[in-house]
């Protein structure tokens, strides 16, 4: 099991942030979610407008608000 | 003789001023062309991921969903349009109407209405001059087209699209507006420096395009949950596909057009400066005529007179 995340952050028009995290946060229709490593496979739709916060290592933090956008978890990544 | 070797002097400039402006604009299509590329690529990684997640949800859920049944009797079919905004491009803005033209043919046998949808000035101006009905046109950004002009062009589609499924055989149905049964793109694909070939696709009903999968994760897809539910997650994320792809083709016309564009420009320039060298080789041989004729006149005047004072 990967003891990080990678994790990418693409907009239509270009990919925006891609790299290793510690944990994604983000909030879809249904409610505010964690993602950790080792998370199961999950398909959502992120609330609009929500932000996406980007856990680096270290304490580092990025966020992004996004519109409209879709949230793609698959294993072993 | 020196009236000639200055209208040749003229045309030479003027050749020289032409051969100038459609160099810069060679230069200028061949920047762009590099920009539009750069664009496609950076688009790419968001095409993937959606489609991933479509192919992921299409595959995990029986989905019943309008934008991806066929309909059983097709009445109207919309037909998108790509074309440019300004001309001297080649033939790029007429092969794109030529080949709507023939698809529009060929729905037509099949006793479908076409109906046509037109992005970029001159395909808007073929058609507002033959007096044919337009449904909706867009113009302004056929060479650097945004998102957001995708999504203008794909929510009028879509609208039009599931507007289309209760029209009944000569009436727009309960929802009083006519709609389509099916959506055709035609658009000018990439496909090298040299070559850019109008192509159509259909975009309505939908079909999730699957890639192949890449060598790290073959086999099965793996049990995804969903937030929201399935169906609901499908409804949200199908327009946005439609744009994508939308958009998709939008950047791919920009790029050929700016290809197009560089390739006459450049045939242009080349022309140019033939009909420059043609014109100095002229202008040249007209001055030395004029000074061989010029000379002789001259001897033949001292000859003369030599012959004049010799008989005295």
């Amino acid at each position: 099991m990967a003891s990080q995340l990678q994790v990418e952050v693409v907009a239509v028009e270009e990919k925006v942030w891609s790299g290793e995290a510690e944990m994604l946060v983000a909030r879809t229709t249904e409610g505010e979610l964690g993602v950790l490593p080792g998370h199961a496979p999950l398909l959502g739709q992120l609330a609009e407008p929500s932000q996406v916060r980007v856990k680096l290592g270290g304490g580092e933090e990025i966020t992004y608000d996004v519109d409209g956008g879709f949230l793609s978890i698959t294993d072993g990544a | 003789m020196a009236a000639q070797v200055r209208v040749l002097r003229q045309r030479i400039r003027s050749a020289k001023s032409m051969k100038k402006i459609t160099k810069a604009m060679e230069l200028v299509a061949t920047s762009r062309i590099a920009k539009a590329q750069a664009r496609v690529a950076a688009s790419l990684p968001y095409a993937q991921a959606i489609t991933g997640v479509l192919t992921a949800l299409a595959s995990n859920a029986s989905v019943d969903h309008p934008l991806l049944t066929a309909r059983p009797q097709v009445r109207r079919a919309g037909v998108l349009l790509i074309t440019s905004d300004r001309g001297l491009a080649g033939g790029y803005s007429s092969n794109a109407i030529k080949t709507a033209e023939s698809l529009m043919a060929r729905l037509r046998e099949d006793g479908k209405t076409p109906v046509l949808y037109v992005i970029g000035r001159k395909g808007v101006t073929y058609y507002r001059f033959r007096n044919r009905p337009i449904e909706a046109s867009w113009t302004g950004f056929s060479e650097q087209p945004t998102f957001t002009d995708a999504r203008t062009v794909g929510d009028t589609l879509i609208k039009a699209f599931t507007h289309g499924a209760d029209d009944g055989e000569d009436h727009s149905g309960p929802d009083g507006v006519q709609g389509v049964d099916e959506l055709h793109i035609v658009y000018t694909e990439f496909k090298s420096l040299m070559t850019q070939a109008p192509t159509t696709r259909i975009i309505g009903p939908m079909q999730v395009e699957e890639r192949p999968r890449s060598e790290a994760a073959p086999g099965l897809l793996p049990a995804y949950e969903f937030e929201p539910e399935a169906e609901a997650l499908l409804d949200a994320l199908l327009p946005k596909y439609i744009n994508t792809r939308i958009y998709a083709a939008l950047l791919e016309s920009a790029a050929s057009e700016s290809a197009a564009r560089r390739r006459a420009m450049k045939s242009a320039t080349d022309n140019a400066e033939e009909m420059i060298q043609k014109y100095t080789r002229q202008m040249n041989s007209a001055r030395q005529a004029g000074i061989t004729q010029e000379i002789s006149e001259i001897v033949g005047g001292v000859n003369a007179l030599a012959a004049a004072g010799s008989e005295v």
